[in-house]
Protein backbone atom coordinates (compact mmCIF):
# COMPACT_ATOMS: atom_id res chain seq x y z
CA UNK A 1 0.00 0.00 0.00
CA UNK A 2 0.99 3.57 -0.62
CA UNK A 3 3.87 5.19 1.89
CA UNK A 4 2.79 8.10 4.01
CA UNK A 5 2.93 11.16 1.78
CA UNK A 6 5.81 13.10 2.91
CA UNK A 7 9.13 10.91 3.57
CA UNK A 8 10.73 14.28 4.41
CA UNK A 9 8.04 14.59 7.80
CA UNK A 10 9.31 11.70 9.72
CA UNK A 11 7.48 13.98 11.70
CA UNK A 12 4.22 12.44 12.31
CA UNK A 13 5.04 9.39 14.10
CA UNK A 14 3.10 8.65 17.17
CA UNK A 15 4.66 6.33 18.66
CA UNK A 16 3.20 5.41 22.16
CA UNK A 17 6.74 5.29 23.80
CA UNK A 18 7.37 8.80 22.44
CA UNK A 19 6.60 11.68 25.19
CA UNK A 20 5.31 14.31 22.98
CA UNK A 21 5.24 17.91 23.98
CA UNK A 22 2.99 20.30 23.03
CA UNK A 23 4.30 23.31 20.98
CA UNK A 24 1.45 24.77 19.55
CA UNK A 25 -2.20 24.41 21.15
CA UNK A 26 -5.36 25.30 18.77
CA UNK A 27 -5.34 28.57 19.85
CA UNK A 28 -1.65 29.41 19.21
CA UNK A 29 -2.45 27.48 15.60
CA UNK A 30 -5.04 30.37 14.84
CA UNK A 31 -2.55 33.04 16.37
CA UNK A 32 -0.39 32.10 14.33
CA UNK A 33 -2.29 31.84 11.02
CA UNK A 34 -4.24 35.23 11.69
CA UNK A 35 -0.82 36.80 11.50
CA UNK A 36 0.62 34.85 8.23
CA UNK A 37 -2.65 36.14 6.96
CA UNK A 38 -1.77 39.75 7.82
CA UNK A 39 1.36 39.32 6.81
CA UNK A 40 0.57 38.48 3.13
CA UNK A 41 -2.40 41.03 2.72
CA UNK A 42 0.71 43.53 4.07
CA UNK A 43 3.46 41.94 1.89
CA UNK A 44 0.56 41.66 -1.09
CA UNK A 45 -0.75 45.45 -0.71
CA UNK A 46 -4.41 43.68 -0.24
CA UNK A 47 -5.84 40.37 -1.49
CA UNK A 48 -5.39 40.97 -5.39
CA UNK A 49 -3.88 38.37 -7.77
CA UNK A 50 -3.78 36.26 -4.49
CA UNK A 51 -3.54 32.31 -5.01
CA UNK A 52 -3.34 30.12 -2.05
CA UNK A 53 -2.21 26.42 -3.03
CA UNK A 54 -1.86 23.99 0.37
CA UNK A 55 0.02 21.38 -0.16
CA UNK A 56 -1.32 17.47 -0.06
CA UNK A 57 -1.92 16.94 3.02
CA UNK A 58 -2.13 19.20 5.50
CA UNK A 59 -1.41 22.07 3.92
CA UNK A 60 -5.13 22.28 2.04
CA UNK A 61 -6.62 22.95 5.21
CA UNK A 62 -4.15 25.40 6.71
CA UNK A 63 -4.53 27.11 3.30
CA UNK A 64 -8.48 27.44 3.74
CA UNK A 65 -8.01 28.81 7.26
CA UNK A 66 -5.62 31.54 5.90
CA UNK A 67 -8.20 31.83 2.80
CA UNK A 68 -11.18 32.17 5.70
CA UNK A 69 -8.93 34.91 7.53
CA UNK A 70 -7.79 36.89 4.76
CA UNK A 71 -12.04 37.10 3.63
CA UNK A 72 -12.81 38.30 6.67
CA UNK A 73 -10.31 40.90 6.52
CA UNK A 74 -10.81 41.89 2.96
CA UNK A 75 -14.38 41.37 2.67
CA UNK A 76 -13.72 39.29 -0.64
CA UNK A 77 -12.70 35.95 -1.61
CA UNK A 78 -9.62 34.57 -1.95
CA UNK A 79 -8.46 31.89 -4.45
CA UNK A 80 -7.79 28.53 -2.97
CA UNK A 81 -5.89 25.61 -4.88
CA UNK A 82 -4.81 22.64 -4.11
CA UNK A 83 -1.18 21.19 -5.36
CA UNK A 84 0.23 17.26 -5.05
CA UNK A 85 3.75 16.93 -5.52
CA UNK A 86 4.10 13.55 -5.50
CA UNK A 87 4.94 12.65 -9.35
CA UNK A 88 8.09 15.61 -8.81
CA UNK A 89 9.44 14.02 -6.11
CA UNK A 90 12.91 12.77 -5.99
CA UNK A 91 12.53 10.16 -4.12
CA UNK A 92 10.22 7.90 -5.64
CA UNK A 93 12.56 5.23 -6.09
CA UNK A 94 13.61 5.22 -3.33
CA UNK A 95 9.91 4.36 -1.25
CA UNK A 96 7.51 1.82 -1.80
CA UNK A 97 4.98 3.69 -4.25
CA UNK A 98 2.95 6.90 -2.96
CA UNK A 99 -0.36 7.35 -3.78
CA UNK A 100 -1.06 10.84 -5.58
CA UNK A 101 -3.76 13.09 -4.58
CA UNK A 102 -5.51 15.52 -6.41
CA UNK A 103 -4.06 19.07 -8.00
CA UNK A 104 -6.67 21.54 -8.49
CA UNK A 105 -5.75 24.97 -9.57
CA UNK A 106 -8.34 27.90 -9.12
CA UNK A 107 -10.91 28.63 -11.85
CA UNK A 108 -8.78 31.43 -12.80
CA UNK A 109 -5.14 29.33 -12.78
CA UNK A 110 -1.86 30.87 -11.60
CA UNK A 111 -0.68 32.58 -14.67
CA UNK A 112 0.31 36.36 -13.83
CA UNK A 113 -0.78 35.93 -10.09
CA UNK A 114 0.67 35.70 -6.81
CA UNK A 115 0.93 32.06 -5.89
CA UNK A 116 1.35 31.38 -2.08
CA UNK A 117 2.57 27.51 -1.09
CA UNK A 118 1.13 26.60 2.20
CA UNK A 119 2.39 23.99 3.95
CA UNK A 120 2.66 22.29 7.65
CA UNK A 121 6.19 21.81 8.28
CA UNK A 122 9.43 23.30 7.08
CA UNK A 123 12.03 20.66 6.96
CA UNK A 124 14.46 19.59 4.41
CA UNK A 125 13.14 21.61 1.56
CA UNK A 126 12.63 18.72 -0.50
CA UNK A 127 8.60 19.28 -1.22
CA UNK A 128 8.87 22.52 -1.64
CA UNK A 129 11.37 22.10 -4.36
CA UNK A 130 8.95 19.54 -5.81
CA UNK A 131 6.43 22.14 -5.79
CA UNK A 132 8.44 24.30 -7.70
CA UNK A 133 8.46 22.10 -10.17
CA UNK A 134 5.13 21.27 -10.18
CA UNK A 135 4.24 24.99 -10.73
CA UNK A 136 6.22 24.91 -13.09
CA UNK A 137 4.21 22.58 -15.31
CA UNK A 138 0.87 24.31 -14.08
CA UNK A 139 1.75 27.86 -15.08
CA UNK A 140 3.30 30.83 -14.63
CA UNK A 141 2.54 33.14 -11.66
CA UNK A 142 4.23 36.28 -11.46
CA UNK A 143 5.72 35.28 -7.91
CA UNK A 144 5.97 32.45 -5.51
CA UNK A 145 5.71 32.95 -1.72
CA UNK A 146 6.10 30.05 0.97
CA UNK A 147 4.11 30.19 4.22
CA UNK A 148 4.39 27.51 6.41
CA UNK A 149 3.07 26.70 10.06
CA UNK A 150 6.23 25.13 11.42
CA UNK A 151 9.72 25.68 10.11
CA UNK A 152 11.90 22.99 11.93
CA UNK A 153 14.68 23.69 10.06
CA UNK A 154 17.94 21.37 8.67
CA UNK A 155 17.49 22.29 5.04
CA UNK A 156 18.91 20.38 2.63
CA UNK A 157 18.39 22.47 -0.30
CA UNK A 158 18.40 26.75 -0.54
CA UNK A 159 14.90 27.22 0.09
CA UNK A 160 13.27 29.56 3.11
CA UNK A 161 9.94 30.77 4.12
CA UNK A 162 8.43 33.62 3.68
CA UNK A 163 5.86 33.50 6.29
CA UNK A 164 6.11 30.95 9.38
CA UNK A 165 3.77 30.50 12.08
CA UNK A 166 6.16 28.93 14.94
CA UNK A 167 10.54 28.75 14.38
CA UNK A 168 11.16 25.61 16.02
CA UNK A 169 14.32 24.85 16.27
CA UNK A 170 14.60 20.63 16.54
CA UNK A 171 16.65 17.93 16.70
CA UNK A 172 17.55 15.55 13.26
CA UNK A 173 15.91 12.81 15.74
CA UNK A 174 13.22 14.67 17.33
CA UNK A 175 10.07 14.12 15.49
CA UNK A 176 7.47 17.58 15.16
CA UNK A 177 3.94 16.08 14.19
CA UNK A 178 1.17 18.79 13.54
CA UNK A 179 -2.62 17.76 13.73
CA UNK A 180 -5.21 19.61 12.12
CA UNK A 181 -8.72 19.14 13.06
CA UNK A 182 -9.82 18.64 9.95
CA UNK A 183 -7.41 15.65 9.06
CA UNK A 184 -6.55 14.44 12.86
CA UNK A 185 -9.50 15.64 14.69
CA UNK A 186 -7.74 18.05 16.86
CA UNK A 187 -5.21 21.15 16.28
CA UNK A 188 -2.20 20.60 18.48
CA UNK A 189 1.60 20.58 17.21
CA UNK A 190 3.94 18.41 18.98
CA UNK A 191 7.66 17.55 19.43
CA UNK A 192 9.09 14.04 20.65
CA UNK B 1 2.84 -6.39 -6.99
CA UNK B 2 5.44 -6.32 -9.44
CA UNK B 3 3.12 -7.35 -12.54
CA UNK B 4 -0.02 -6.91 -14.01
CA UNK B 5 -1.13 -9.84 -15.81
CA UNK B 6 -4.70 -10.52 -14.52
CA UNK B 7 -7.73 -8.42 -13.23
CA UNK B 8 -7.82 -11.19 -10.50
CA UNK B 9 -4.35 -10.37 -9.47
CA UNK B 10 -5.55 -7.20 -8.15
CA UNK B 11 -7.63 -6.37 -4.76
CA UNK B 12 -11.09 -4.27 -4.49
CA UNK B 13 -8.22 -1.82 -2.82
CA UNK B 14 -6.19 -2.15 -5.88
CA UNK B 15 -8.83 -1.31 -7.80
CA UNK B 16 -9.94 1.65 -6.16
CA UNK B 17 -6.21 2.98 -5.72
CA UNK B 18 -5.35 2.59 -9.19
CA UNK B 19 -8.78 4.58 -9.77
CA UNK B 20 -7.96 7.29 -7.59
CA UNK B 21 -4.32 7.77 -9.02
CA UNK B 22 -5.87 7.67 -13.02
CA UNK B 23 -8.43 10.76 -11.49
CA UNK B 24 -4.95 12.50 -11.26
CA UNK B 25 -3.82 11.56 -14.73
CA UNK B 26 -6.63 12.47 -16.13
CA UNK B 27 -6.21 16.12 -15.17
CA UNK B 28 -2.84 15.91 -16.66
CA UNK B 29 -4.65 15.87 -20.38
CA UNK B 30 -5.99 19.22 -19.50
CA UNK B 31 -3.09 20.75 -19.54
CA UNK B 32 -0.21 22.77 -21.20
CA UNK B 33 2.32 20.35 -19.88
CA UNK B 34 1.13 17.07 -20.40
CA UNK B 35 4.50 15.55 -18.83
CA UNK B 36 4.86 14.26 -15.07
CA UNK B 37 8.69 13.32 -14.00
CA UNK B 38 7.71 10.34 -11.99
CA UNK B 39 9.31 7.68 -14.43
CA UNK B 40 12.34 10.16 -15.57
CA UNK B 41 15.01 7.23 -16.06
CA UNK B 42 13.32 4.45 -16.24
CA UNK B 43 12.74 2.45 -19.70
CA UNK B 44 9.47 1.00 -21.19
CA UNK B 45 9.29 -1.45 -24.01
CA UNK B 46 5.45 -2.13 -25.77
CA UNK B 47 6.03 -5.60 -27.43
CA UNK B 48 2.99 -6.27 -29.67
CA UNK B 49 3.36 -9.25 -31.17
CA UNK B 50 -0.58 -8.51 -32.41
CA UNK B 51 -1.89 -5.53 -34.32
CA UNK B 52 -3.37 -2.85 -32.25
CA UNK B 53 -3.70 1.09 -32.25
CA UNK B 54 -5.09 2.57 -29.51
CA UNK B 55 -3.31 0.26 -26.72
CA UNK B 56 -0.43 0.75 -27.95
CA UNK B 57 -0.42 4.21 -28.78
CA UNK B 58 -2.15 4.47 -25.29
CA UNK B 59 0.40 2.54 -23.45
CA UNK B 60 3.38 4.73 -25.49
CA UNK B 61 1.90 8.40 -24.44
CA UNK B 62 1.47 6.82 -20.78
CA UNK B 63 4.75 6.17 -20.29
CA UNK B 64 5.90 9.63 -22.57
CA UNK B 65 3.76 11.43 -19.63
CA UNK B 66 5.23 9.96 -17.48
CA UNK B 67 8.41 10.85 -18.41
CA UNK B 68 9.90 7.83 -19.10
CA UNK B 69 11.87 6.32 -22.28
CA UNK B 70 9.52 4.36 -24.29
CA UNK B 71 10.36 1.81 -27.40
CA UNK B 72 7.76 -0.23 -29.69
CA UNK B 73 8.49 -3.66 -31.17
CA UNK B 74 6.57 -5.14 -33.34
CA UNK B 75 6.35 -8.70 -34.80
CA UNK B 76 6.45 -7.39 -37.83
CA UNK B 77 10.09 -5.50 -38.65
CA UNK B 78 11.48 -7.52 -35.41
CA UNK B 79 13.60 -10.57 -35.19
CA UNK B 80 10.07 -12.87 -34.12
CA UNK B 81 9.51 -12.42 -38.33
CA UNK B 82 12.61 -14.22 -39.10
CA UNK B 83 11.77 -16.96 -36.57
CA UNK B 84 13.67 -15.65 -33.37
CA UNK B 85 11.32 -17.28 -30.36
CA UNK B 86 9.13 -15.22 -28.28
CA UNK B 87 11.49 -16.24 -25.05
CA UNK B 88 14.82 -15.15 -26.96
CA UNK B 89 12.93 -11.87 -28.27
CA UNK B 90 12.47 -10.77 -24.53
CA UNK B 91 15.37 -11.99 -23.11
CA UNK B 92 17.34 -10.09 -26.18
CA UNK B 93 15.20 -6.71 -25.01
CA UNK B 94 15.30 -6.93 -21.64
CA UNK B 95 19.03 -7.32 -22.05
CA UNK B 96 19.33 -3.36 -22.97
CA UNK B 97 18.31 -2.49 -19.11
CA UNK B 98 14.48 -2.53 -19.53
CA UNK B 99 12.32 -1.59 -17.04
CA UNK B 100 8.96 -2.25 -18.06
CA UNK B 101 7.43 -4.24 -20.62
CA UNK B 102 3.86 -3.88 -22.35
CA UNK B 103 3.38 -7.50 -24.01
CA UNK B 104 0.67 -7.66 -26.56
CA UNK B 105 0.53 -11.63 -27.66
CA UNK B 106 -2.24 -14.02 -30.02
CA UNK B 107 -1.39 -16.49 -26.98
CA UNK B 108 -3.46 -17.17 -24.32
CA UNK B 109 -0.99 -17.18 -21.45
CA UNK B 110 2.27 -14.86 -22.82
CA UNK B 111 2.71 -12.25 -20.52
CA UNK B 112 2.32 -14.42 -17.80
CA UNK B 113 5.07 -16.99 -19.42
CA UNK B 114 7.01 -13.58 -20.18
CA UNK B 115 6.77 -12.60 -16.30
CA UNK B 116 8.51 -15.79 -15.26
CA UNK B 117 11.59 -15.08 -17.92
CA UNK B 118 12.19 -11.38 -17.38
CA UNK B 119 13.18 -9.01 -14.13
CA UNK B 120 11.41 -6.41 -15.34
CA UNK B 121 7.63 -5.59 -14.22
CA UNK B 122 5.36 -7.35 -17.20
CA UNK B 123 1.77 -5.31 -17.74
CA UNK B 124 -0.40 -7.83 -19.50
CA UNK B 125 -1.44 -5.60 -22.94
CA UNK B 126 -3.76 -8.59 -24.01
CA UNK B 127 -3.01 -12.29 -24.26
CA UNK B 128 -4.51 -14.49 -26.73
CA UNK B 129 -8.56 -15.02 -25.93
CA UNK B 130 -7.59 -14.97 -22.15
CA UNK B 131 -7.29 -11.00 -20.61
CA UNK B 132 -6.97 -7.64 -21.28
CA UNK B 133 -6.51 -6.30 -17.69
CA UNK B 134 -6.03 -2.48 -18.89
CA UNK B 135 -8.77 -2.47 -20.74
CA UNK B 136 -11.35 -3.86 -17.66
CA UNK B 137 -10.14 -1.34 -15.74
CA UNK B 138 -10.23 1.66 -18.13
CA UNK B 139 -14.09 0.14 -19.19
CA UNK B 140 -15.01 0.12 -15.04
CA UNK B 141 -13.50 3.56 -14.67
CA UNK B 142 -15.12 5.28 -17.26
CA UNK B 143 -18.37 3.58 -16.34
CA UNK B 144 -17.84 4.64 -12.60
CA UNK B 145 -17.00 8.29 -13.77
CA UNK B 146 -20.55 8.82 -15.70
CA UNK B 147 -22.41 6.33 -12.89
CA UNK B 148 -21.15 7.27 -10.11
CA UNK B 149 -20.63 4.07 -8.62
CA UNK B 150 -20.56 0.58 -10.01
CA UNK B 151 -22.21 -1.13 -6.89
CA UNK B 152 -25.76 -2.56 -7.41
CA UNK B 153 -25.47 -1.43 -10.62
CA UNK B 154 -26.69 -3.38 -14.15
CA UNK B 155 -23.85 -3.89 -16.74
CA UNK B 156 -24.95 -5.70 -20.16
CA UNK B 157 -22.03 -7.25 -21.82
CA UNK B 158 -23.19 -8.12 -25.69
CA UNK B 159 -21.37 -10.34 -28.36
CA UNK B 160 -18.91 -12.07 -29.22
CA UNK B 161 -18.24 -13.14 -25.81
CA UNK B 162 -16.13 -16.77 -26.95
CA UNK B 163 -13.33 -14.46 -28.58
CA UNK B 164 -13.24 -12.27 -26.60
CA UNK B 165 -10.52 -11.14 -23.69
CA UNK B 166 -12.16 -8.14 -23.23
CA UNK B 167 -14.86 -9.81 -21.81
CA UNK B 168 -13.04 -12.16 -19.66
CA UNK B 169 -11.70 -9.27 -17.58
CA UNK B 170 -14.22 -6.96 -17.42
CA UNK B 171 -16.64 -9.37 -15.81
CA UNK B 172 -14.18 -10.03 -12.94
CA UNK B 173 -13.38 -6.22 -12.55
CA UNK B 174 -17.31 -5.03 -12.83
CA UNK B 175 -17.90 -7.60 -10.12
CA UNK B 176 -15.63 -6.80 -7.88
CA UNK B 177 -16.63 -3.38 -7.87
CA UNK B 178 -20.12 -4.07 -7.31
CA UNK B 179 -21.78 -4.62 -10.55
CA UNK B 180 -24.54 -6.76 -11.57
CA UNK B 181 -23.11 -8.73 -15.47
CA UNK B 182 -25.28 -10.21 -17.82
CA UNK B 183 -23.59 -11.42 -20.25
CA UNK B 184 -25.35 -11.45 -23.90
CA UNK B 185 -24.19 -13.45 -26.85
CA UNK B 186 -25.78 -15.67 -29.33
CA UNK B 187 -25.70 -19.55 -28.77
CA UNK B 188 -22.70 -19.79 -31.11
CA UNK B 189 -20.62 -16.84 -29.36
CA UNK B 190 -21.17 -18.04 -25.58
CA UNK B 191 -18.17 -19.50 -24.09
CA UNK B 192 -18.44 -23.77 -23.21
CA UNK B 193 -18.59 -24.21 -19.88
CA UNK B 194 -20.07 -20.52 -19.19
CA UNK B 195 -22.71 -21.99 -17.03
CA UNK B 196 -20.34 -23.54 -14.42
CA UNK B 197 -18.46 -19.97 -14.88
CA UNK B 198 -21.37 -17.63 -14.43
CA UNK B 199 -22.42 -19.39 -11.14
CA UNK B 200 -19.12 -19.27 -9.70
CA UNK B 201 -18.33 -15.65 -10.64
CA UNK B 202 -21.74 -14.13 -10.08
CA UNK B 203 -22.98 -13.29 -13.47
CA UNK B 204 -25.82 -14.05 -15.32
CA UNK B 205 -26.30 -15.06 -18.97
CA UNK B 206 -29.41 -14.46 -21.78
CA UNK B 207 -29.36 -15.21 -25.50
CA UNK B 208 -32.13 -12.48 -25.57
CA UNK B 209 -30.60 -8.41 -25.80
CA UNK B 210 -34.51 -6.68 -26.37
CA UNK B 211 -35.16 -8.36 -22.97
CA UNK B 212 -32.13 -7.31 -21.02
CA UNK B 213 -31.46 -3.70 -23.09
CA UNK B 214 -34.29 -2.21 -20.92
CA UNK B 215 -33.28 -3.28 -17.77
CA UNK B 216 -28.98 -2.29 -18.15
CA UNK B 217 -27.84 0.72 -16.75
CA UNK B 218 -24.89 0.19 -18.33
CA UNK B 219 -23.96 -1.16 -22.20
CA UNK B 220 -20.60 -2.92 -23.17
CA UNK B 221 -21.21 -3.76 -27.32
CA UNK B 222 -18.02 -6.24 -28.01
CA UNK B 223 -15.95 -6.53 -31.43
CA UNK B 224 -17.22 -9.61 -33.60
CA UNK B 225 -13.41 -10.70 -34.04
CA UNK B 226 -14.05 -12.44 -37.12
CA UNK B 227 -10.06 -12.76 -37.71
CA UNK B 228 -10.50 -15.49 -34.53
CA UNK B 229 -12.84 -17.21 -36.17
CA UNK B 230 -12.01 -20.56 -37.46
CA UNK B 231 -15.51 -21.65 -38.63
CA UNK B 232 -18.94 -20.37 -39.38
CA UNK B 233 -20.64 -18.72 -35.82
CA UNK B 234 -23.38 -17.43 -37.16
CA UNK B 235 -25.22 -17.24 -41.18
CA UNK B 236 -24.47 -13.98 -42.24
CA UNK B 237 -23.28 -10.52 -40.90
CA UNK B 238 -26.86 -9.44 -41.31
CA UNK B 239 -28.56 -11.96 -39.16
CA UNK B 240 -25.66 -11.03 -36.25
CA UNK B 241 -26.82 -7.54 -36.64
CA UNK B 242 -30.80 -8.15 -36.66
CA UNK B 243 -30.30 -10.64 -33.49
CA UNK B 244 -27.44 -9.16 -31.23
CA UNK B 245 -26.08 -5.35 -32.99
CA UNK B 246 -26.99 -2.42 -31.17
CA UNK B 247 -29.28 -0.85 -33.67
CA UNK B 248 -31.43 2.63 -34.26
CA UNK B 249 -34.37 0.93 -32.90
CA UNK B 250 -32.72 -0.90 -29.99
CA UNK B 251 -30.95 2.38 -29.04
CA UNK B 252 -34.47 3.25 -28.32
CA UNK B 253 -34.84 0.85 -25.84
CA UNK B 254 -32.12 2.63 -23.67
CA UNK B 255 -32.49 5.48 -21.14
CA UNK B 256 -30.45 9.08 -22.67
CA UNK B 257 -28.06 8.46 -19.76
CA UNK B 258 -27.45 4.79 -19.91
CA UNK B 259 -23.50 5.03 -21.13
CA UNK B 260 -22.54 2.74 -24.60
CA UNK B 261 -18.87 1.17 -24.45
CA UNK B 262 -16.94 -0.61 -27.09
CA UNK B 263 -13.69 -1.38 -26.66
CA UNK B 264 -13.09 -1.18 -30.48
CA UNK B 265 -12.35 -0.94 -32.86
CA UNK B 266 -15.89 -0.92 -33.93
CA UNK B 267 -17.40 -2.86 -36.88
CA UNK B 268 -20.11 -0.19 -37.73
CA UNK B 269 -23.13 -1.34 -39.00
CA UNK B 270 -22.72 -5.07 -37.67
CA UNK B 271 -22.27 -5.22 -34.11
CA UNK B 272 -23.02 -1.18 -33.38
CA UNK B 273 -24.68 0.57 -35.38
CA UNK B 274 -23.38 4.48 -36.40
CA UNK B 275 -26.26 5.97 -34.56
CA UNK B 276 -25.34 4.26 -31.75
CA UNK B 277 -21.55 4.64 -31.46
CA UNK B 278 -21.54 8.52 -32.01
CA UNK B 279 -24.55 8.67 -29.74
CA UNK B 280 -24.74 11.50 -27.15
CA UNK B 281 -24.50 8.64 -24.21
CA UNK B 282 -21.47 7.21 -26.20
CA UNK B 283 -18.62 6.41 -23.96
CA UNK B 284 -16.24 5.19 -26.61
CA UNK B 285 -13.81 8.47 -26.95
CA UNK B 286 -14.02 8.67 -23.30
CA UNK B 287 -12.85 5.18 -23.19
CA UNK B 288 -10.06 6.76 -24.72
CA UNK B 289 -8.66 9.46 -22.89
CA UNK B 290 -9.93 7.17 -19.46
CA UNK B 291 -7.77 4.27 -20.90
CA UNK B 292 -4.51 6.66 -20.91
CA UNK B 293 -5.30 7.19 -17.38
CA UNK B 294 -5.44 4.06 -16.22
CA UNK B 295 -2.21 3.39 -18.14
CA UNK B 296 -0.36 5.91 -16.71
CA UNK B 297 -1.43 5.07 -13.11
CA UNK B 298 -0.67 1.20 -13.64
CA UNK B 299 3.09 2.39 -15.13
CA UNK B 300 3.15 4.67 -11.98
CA UNK B 301 2.41 2.27 -9.72
CA UNK B 302 4.36 -0.93 -11.18
CA UNK B 303 7.12 1.50 -11.50
CA UNK B 304 7.73 4.20 -9.83
CA UNK B 305 8.61 3.32 -6.49
CA UNK B 306 11.27 1.04 -5.15
CA UNK B 307 11.72 -2.45 -6.86
CA UNK B 308 9.73 -4.26 -4.24
CA UNK B 309 7.06 -1.74 -4.56
CA UNK B 310 3.84 -1.53 -6.99
CA UNK B 311 0.70 -1.92 -5.81
CA UNK B 312 0.37 -4.22 -2.58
Amino acid sequence: MPAPDKADHPARDTSPERADRTVLDARDISRALTRISHELLERNKGANDLVLLGLHTRGVPLARRIADKIAAVEGTPVAVGELDVTMYRDDLRSQPTRRAHKTALPPGGIDRKVVVLVDDVLFSGRTIRAALDALADLGRPSAVRLAVLVDRGHRELPIRADHVGKNLPSALAERVSVHLSEVDGTDEVTIS
Amino acid sequence: MKHLLSVDDLSRDDIDMLFATAADMHDVQNREVKKLPALRGRTVVNMFFEDSTRTRSSFEIAGKWLSADVINVSAKGSSASKGESLRDTVLTVCAMGVDGLVIRHPASGAALQVSEWVDASVVNAGDGMHEHPTQALLDAYTLQRRLGSLEGRHVAIIGDLTHSRVFRSNVQCLTKLGARVTAVAPPTLMPSGIGAWSDAAGFETSYDVDAVLPEADAVMMLRVQRERMSGAFFPSAREYTVGYGLTRNRLALLGPDVPICHPGPMNRGLEIAADAADAAQSAVLEQVSSGLAIRMAVLYHLLAGESEGGIA
